[in-house]
C-alpha cells in the first residue's frame, strides 16, 4: 500500500466498517484480497483521494465561512459594536450573501494587465493554504496523510504564496501593486528564515518532522516547553499569513489594498478566502505544534480539543489585529532580522543543549518523559525572560535626547509687541 | 520593558470587548429571548413551552422590534408644520432662505385677520431636496406659522417628490420642533409623543390680541 | 554592473482612504524614500467665500458650519466675532459662556477625530477610531440636545446664541464632563505606551519652529514644536481670559509631539467646561437690538481664533450693506499644509499619511 494512505481515514474506513476486521487491518495485508481486483487497485485509491478531498476542502470552505462571521461579531465587540445581526440567525449567512454576491459582481481585468499572470494569481494565492490542511492532524485518527517531513512540508508550500503575490502584483500592471509585491517578497524572505529555526526547537524535542509524532511527544505542550519558540513562531505566523501588525503589503491606509487593488470579483473572493483560510492554517499550525494538538483528558473527543485551542489561538490573533497598528516595512525587517533570529537561534542552542543531554543513547526512538520535560521547561523559560530583555533593550523605542527636551523654549513675537514671560507647562518626553 | 506598553493596549480592548455595545439599532432592534419573553408577558420557561416557534426565533436572534431613534426636541425635521390659520403670506420665509428654495404665491384676503389683513396662500413649495435645514426660514418667521418638522424619513427615488407643496403642508401632522421655538419649551411639549400637537392658537410667541386691545394698540400707535 | 534604477512617481489622490478627503498628492519615490511630493487641492472649492458675498450676515453662519465640518462650532464662533467686531455689538455674558462650552467641546471632538484618523492611518483596524468617534457622538448629541443638529449646527447668532440651552441639556453635559476624562485616559492608556506606535511616530516628520512661524503655522502643530502660541491666552477673545487653563507643549516637533498636545488639549478643555458651567450665570443669551438683518457700517475686522486646528480667521469688509462686501477665511488647515514637503521629503512611504493626518487638516476648509 502506498505509504501516504497508511493510517488514512480510509483504512479505517475501510477496515472498521466494511470488512469488520481491525486486526487484519492492522497486519497491512488488508487490500489485496478485498473487493477490487489487484490491477484496479488505483481506482479505489483515486476515488477514496477524491471523496475525502471533497470532504476536507468543503469542511475548509465552511470553516472559512464561519470563521469571517465571527471575525466580524468579535471585531464588533471590540469596538464595542454589535455587528452584523439582520441576515439569519445572529447574522450568520451575511458572509453567504457576500459571497454570492461577490460571485456575480462584475470582472474587470485592466487593459494592460498581463492576462495570463493576472488569472492566475488568485489560484496559486488559494492552492497553498489549503495543502496545509493535508497533513494538520485534527484529532486522534483524524488527519488525511501523516507524512515523515509533515513540517517541511508545510514550510515548504506556504512560502509559494509570495510567488502569488508577487505575480498579482506585477500582473495588474499598477505602480502601486508593484510596492505591495516587493514588501510582500522582502517580509516573507525575512520571516520564512526565523519561522523554520523555530520549529526546529520542536522537531528535536520530538525527534521527527512528522506532525502527528510532534503531537505525541508533547506530554507538556511545548508552549510550556519552549515559550521562545512559539514566541518567534506565533510572530512569524502572523507576519506570514499577512496580520496587523504586519499587514505591510496590503496597508490600506497608504496603498489602497496593495496587490488586490485591480481585482473583482471573484478573483478578489480566491484573495480574500486564502487570507482567511491562511489565518487558520496559522492557528492549526501553532495548535498541533506547540499547544499539544489534539492532545486533552478523556471525557471529550480529541476534535474537540483540536479546535477548541484552534479557535483559542484564533481569538488571540484576533485581539493582536484588533489592537496594534501597524509596523513600518524597515522596522518590520528590523524586528526579523534584530529581533527574531537572535531569539530563535538562542532557543535553538539552548534546546539543543537540553536534548543532548536528556538523549538515551540506548534507545534512540523514545520520546522524553514528562519529568523531563518540565526541566527543560523551567530552564527555558529563564532563557526566555533574560533574552527578551536583552533583546528589548536593542530594540526599544529610542527616547528623545535629552539636549533636545533641555532646549530653552523658542518664543517667536507674532503680532504682539510685547511678549509675556511664560512658563511652558507640562512638557513630557 | 518591551512589549509592556502593547499588552497595557490589549487589556484597554479586552476591557471594551466584555461590555455591552454602544450600537443603536435601527429601524429595529434585535431582542434577547427573555426580552422577548417578557414581551409576550410570560416567564421565558413558559413562553419556551407554549409559543416554542416564536421562543426559537428568538434564542436564534432573529426577533426584532421596532425601535424609535432618540431625538430632542429641537430637532431640525424635513417636514415643515405649518399653520395656515397663523400665516399672513408675508414671504419672510422665502426671503431669508440662503438658499431661495422657498415659493409663495398669495391672493389678498385671508382666512385669519390678525394685525391687519392677511393674505391666502396659494402656492407654498418647499424644495428639501436643496434645503439644508437651517431653519433661518422659522427663525424669521414673524406670527410664529411656519415650524421646523420632527420627521426625517423622506427618501425617494424622484426629485420631484422632494418638493413640499402647500396641500402636503396643510395636510401634515402638525408635529412642530421647538427648534426657536421657547415657547414649546416652557409647554413642555414634545414633538416625539403621541398627544395632541398644539392648535394653531398655541403655537405662537404672544396671546392673540382680542379685537378690542388690537384697536387700542392700533390707536396708540398712531 | 550596477543595476539601473529611477524614481517612481504616484498619484495619491483624490479619491484614497487616507487622504482626509478629496486631495491629491504626487509623490516621488526613490525605492520607499520619498523625493518629492507636490500637493494638488481644489478638489472640494465651493465657493463659499463669493458665496457670502450674496448672504446676509446671519445667513453666512450657514456656510461657514459647511468649511470645517469636524468643528463648525469653532467656525461659527470666529465668524460671530468677527460680525460683532464689525457691527459694534456686545454679547450677552450667557450667550458668551454658553458658545465657550459649545467651541470647547468642539474641540474634544475634532482632536478625538484627529487622534482616531492619525492612528487609523498607522494601520490599526478602526479600533481607537471607534472609541474616539463613540465619544464624539456624545458631544454630537450634547449639540442635537443645543440647537437641533449635529455636524452643521448654526448655532451662533450675532450678539450670542440663538437660543438658551434647555434644561436636559446641562444634566446630560453633567453626565459627560463624569464620563469624559476617564476616556480620555483609556485612550492614552490605550495609544500613549503602545511600542509600535511609538516606533512609528517618534522623531518622524520633525519640523523647525522657525519654519512653522515663518510658514504661518498655527495650533496644535505649532505647539508641538515647543512655541508656546495660543490665541486664547495671547489675545484672548469671548471670556478666555476669565479661565484659568494650561498651554501643554512639546519640543520635538515630530508625529508623537502632534498627538501628545492634541490628548493634553482636550483635557484643558474639559478644564475650560468644567469652569464655563461653574462661571455661567442665567440671563439673555443675545442683545434684543440686534436685528434679523444686522447692517454694519462701513469698515473691515478681522478676529482669529484658535480653532482646533489653528487661527481660524474671518476677515469682512462692510460697504453698510446687509452682505459683507468681501469675506475672506484664513483656514488653518490650508496653512498647515504649507510644509508638507517638507515634512515628508525624507521619510518613508509608509509614515507619510501618517505626517499628513498628523497635521490634522480638512479639505472642507483647505478648499473651501
Amino acid at each position: 500500500m502506498p505509504t501516504f494512505l497508511d493510517n488514512s481515514w480510509f483504512r479505517n474506513i475501510y477496515c472498521n466498517l466494511v470488512e469488520n476486521d481491525s486486526a487484519r487491518c492492522a497486519s497491512g495485508g488488508w487490500f489485496g484480497d478485498g473487493i477490487l481486483p489487484n490491477n484496479l487497485a488505483w481506482l479505489a485509491y483515486t476515488v477514496a483521494a477524491f471523496v475525502i478531498c471533497f470532504a476536507i476542502l468543503n469542511a475548509l470552505l465552511g470553516s472559512v465561512i464561519v470563521y469571517i462571521w465571527a471575525w466580524r461579531r468579535v471585531f464588533a465587540r471590540f469596538q464595542r459594536r454589535s455587528g452584523p445581526n439582520r441576515w439569519g440567525p445572529f447574522g450568520m449567512l451575511t458572509t453567504v450573501a457576500d459571497a454570492i454576491k461577490t460571485m456575480f459582481k462584475e470582472d474587470v481585468v485592466p487593459a494592460e494587465a498581463d492576462r495570463l499572470i493576472f488569472n492566475i494569481a488568485p489560484v496559486l494565492m488559494v492552492v497553498p493554504v489549503f495543502m496545509v490542511f493535508a497533513v494538520i492532524p485534527f484529532g486522534a485518527g483524524t488527519f488525511f496523510v501523516d507524512l515523515n517531513v509533515g513540517i517541511l512540508f508545510i514550510i515548504a508550500v506556504t512560502s509559494g504564496s509570495v510567488l502569488a503575490v508577487v505575480m498579482a502584483a506585477y500582473g495588474s500592471a499598477n505602480r502601486v501593486a508593484i510596492f505591495s509585491g516587493m514588501r510582500s517578497v522582502a517580509l516573507l524572505m525575512s520571516y520564512e528564515i526565523p519561522m523554520a529555526i523555530s520549529v526546529i526547537g520542536a522537531v528535536m524535542v520530538a525527534g521527527s518532522l512528522s506532525l502527528g509524532r510532534i503531537v505525541e511527544a508533547q506530554d507538556v505542550p511545548f508552549i510550556i516547553v519552549m515559550p521562545l519558540g512559539f514566541l518567534v513562531f506565533a510572530i512569524c505566523a502572523l507576519a506570514e499569513s499577512n496580520q496587523t501588525p504586519f499587514d505591510i503589503a496590503e496597508a490600506e491606509s497608504e496603498l489602497g489594498s496593495g496587490y488586490l487593488n485591480d481585482y473583482s470579483s471573484m478573483k478578489f473572493g480566491m484573495f480574500y478566502l486564502a487570507e482567511f483560510a491562511a489565518g487558520i492554517a496559522a492557528a492549526a499550525i501553532i495548535t498541533t505544534v506547540f499547544l499539544s494538538g489534539w492532545r486533552g483528558w478523556w471525557p471529550i473527543p480529541s476534535q474537540f480539543w483540536f479546535f477548541g485551542k484552534m479557535g483559542a489561538v484564533l481569538f488571540g490573533m484576533m485581539w493582536i489585529r484588533f489592537t496594534w497598528p501597524r509596523l513600518r516595512p524597515d522596522q518590520v525587517m528590523g524586528l526579523a532580522w534584530k529581533g527574531l533570529f537572535e531569539l530563535t537561534l538562542i532557543n535553538l542552542l539552548s534546546t539543543g543543549i537540553m536534548v543532548a543531554v536528556f538523549a538515551d543513547e540506548e534507545a534512540p526512538g523514545d520520546l522524553f518523559s514528562a519529568n523531563e520535560l518540565w526541566i527543560m521547561a523551567a530552564v527555558n523559560w529563564v532563557v526566555f525572560v533574560v533574552s527578551i530583555w536583552a533583546i528589548g533593550k536593542v530594540l526599544a523605542p529610542k527616547p528623545y535626547r535629552a539636549a533636545m527636551l533641555e532646549a530653552p523654549v523658542q518664543l517667536y513675537p507674532v503680532g504682539v509687541d510685547e511678549m509675556p514671560a511664560v512658563k511652558a507647562a507640562g512638557a513630557a518626553d | 520593558m518591551i512589549g509592556f506598553g502593547l499588552i497595557k493596549g490589549m487589556r484597554v480592548t479586552m476591557r471594551n470587548f466584555l461590555r455591552s455595545p454602544v450600537t443603536e439599532q435601527y429601524p429595529d432592534r434585535r431582542v434577547s429571548p427573555i426580552e422577548a419573553a417578557k414581551m409576550a408577558g410570560l416567564n421565558p420557561v413558559a413562553f419556551a413551552i407554549r409559543k416554542p416557534a416564536e421562543a426559537f426565533k428568538a434564542a436564534t436572534g432573529m426577533t426584532s422590534v421596532p425601535v424609535k431613534v432618540k431625538q430632542t426636541p429641537r430637532f431640525r425635521g424635513n417636514e415643515f408644520a405649518w399653520y395656515e390659520e397663523r400665516c399672513t403670506g408675508c414671504a419672510s420665509c422665502a426671503k431669508y432662505c440662503p438658499l431661495g428654495i422657498i415659493k409663495i404665491v398669495t391672493h389678498p384676503g385671508g382666512i385669519d385677520v390678525q394685525e391687519g389683513e392677511s393674505y391666502a396662500i396659494d402656492v407654498f413649495d418647499i424644495d428639501i431636496g436643496r434645503c439644508m435645514f437651517c431653519g433661518l426660514c422659522v427663525e424669521a418667521c414673524p406670527y410664529d406659522a411656519l415650524h421646523m418638522g420632527s420627521q426625517f424619513e423622506r427618501s425617494s427615488y424622484v426629485r420631484a417628490d422632494l418638493v413640499i407643496t402647500v396641500d402636503q403642508l396643510k395636510a401634515n401632522m402638525k408635529r412642530p420642533s421647538s427648534w426657536f421655538r421657547p415657547q414649546f419649551e416652557g409647554m413642555k411639549y414634545s414633538p416625539f409623543e403621541d398627544k395632541a400637537m398644539p392648535e394653531h392658537k398655541d403655537a405662537g410667541r404672544h396671546e392673540k390680541p382680542l379685537p378690542g386691545q388690537l384697536t387700542e394698540k392700533w390707536v396708540k400707535e398712531r | 554592473m550596477t543595476l539601473q534604477t529611477e524614481p517612481i512617481s504616484i498619484n495619491f489622490g483624490p479619491q484614497h482612504p487616507s487622504t482626509h478627503g478629496v486631495f491629491r498628492m504626487r509623490v516621488t519615490f526613490d525605492g520607499e524614500l520619498i523625493v518629492d511630493v507636490e500637493p494638488v487641492f481644489g478638489y472640494l472649492h465651493r465657493g463659499s467665500e463669493k458665496l457670502a458675498e450674496e448672504r446676509t450676515y446671519t445667513q453666512v453662519v450657514t456656510l461657514t458650519d459647511r468649511m470645517d465640518y469636524v468643528a463648525s462650532m469653532t467656525n461659527n464662533q470666529a465668524y460671530i466675532l468677527s460680525v460683532e467686531k464689525l457691527a459694534g455689538i456686545v454679547p450677552e455674558p450667557r450667550g458668551v459662556w454658553l458658545r465657550m462650552i459649545a467651541a470647547e467641546l468642539q474641540r474634544i471632538a475634532s482632536h478625538l477625530v484627529a487622534t482616531g484618523f492619525l492612528i487609523q492611518d498607522l494601520g490599526a483596524l478602526g479600533t481607537p477610531l471607534m472609541y474616539a468617534m463613540r465619544e464624539r457622538e456624545k458631544i454630537l448629541d450634547l449639540f442635537e440636545m443645543m440647537c437641533g443638529a449635529r455636524i452643521t449646527n448654526s448655532y451662533l447668532r450675532p450678539g450670542g446664541v440663538f437660543a438658551d440651552a434647555p434644561d436636559y441639556f446641562w444634566q446630560a453635559l453633567r453626565q459627560f464632563m463624569d464620563d469624559i476624562p476617564g476616556q480620555v485616559d483609556e485612550m492614552e492608556e490605550l495609544l500613549g505606551s503602545s511600542e509600535i506606535i511609538l516606533q512609528r511616530t517618534k522623531s518622524v516628520a520633525v519640523l523647525k519652529p522657525g519654519d512653522m512661524v515663518n510658514a504661518g503655522i498655527t495650533g496644535p502643530m505649532l505647539r508641538a514644536g515647543g512655541v508656546d502660541w495660543d490665541l486664547r491666552h495671547r489675545n484672548s477673545y469671548d471670556y478666555y481670559d476669565r479661565v484659568q487653563f494650561d498651554r501643554p507643549l512639546h519640543h520635538a516637533s515630530d508625529n508623537f509631539a502632534r498627538y501628545w498636545v492634541r490628548i493634553q488639549e482636550m483635557r484643558e478643555s474639559i478644564k475650560i467646561v468644567e469652569q464655563c458651567i461653574k462661571a455661567i450665570e442665567p440671563g439673555p443669551v443675545r442683545p434684543k437690538s440686534v436685528p434679523f438683518l444686522v447692517r454694519p457700517p462701513k469698515g473691515d475686522s478681522y478676529v482669529g481664533i484658535e480653532c482646533p486646528k489653528g487661527e481660524l480667521g474671518f476677515y469682512l469688509v462692510s460697504d453698510g450693506g446687509v452682505s459683507p462686501y468681501r469675506c475672506h477665511v484664513r483656514a488653518p488647515s490650508l496653512m498647515n499644509l504649507t510644509l508638507l514637503k517638507e515634512m515628508l521629503v525624507g521619510t518613508y512611504m509608509a509614515d507619510m499619511f501618517v505626517s499628513f493626518g498628523s497635521t490634522d487638516i480638512n479639505m472642507g476648509e483647505v478648499d473651501r
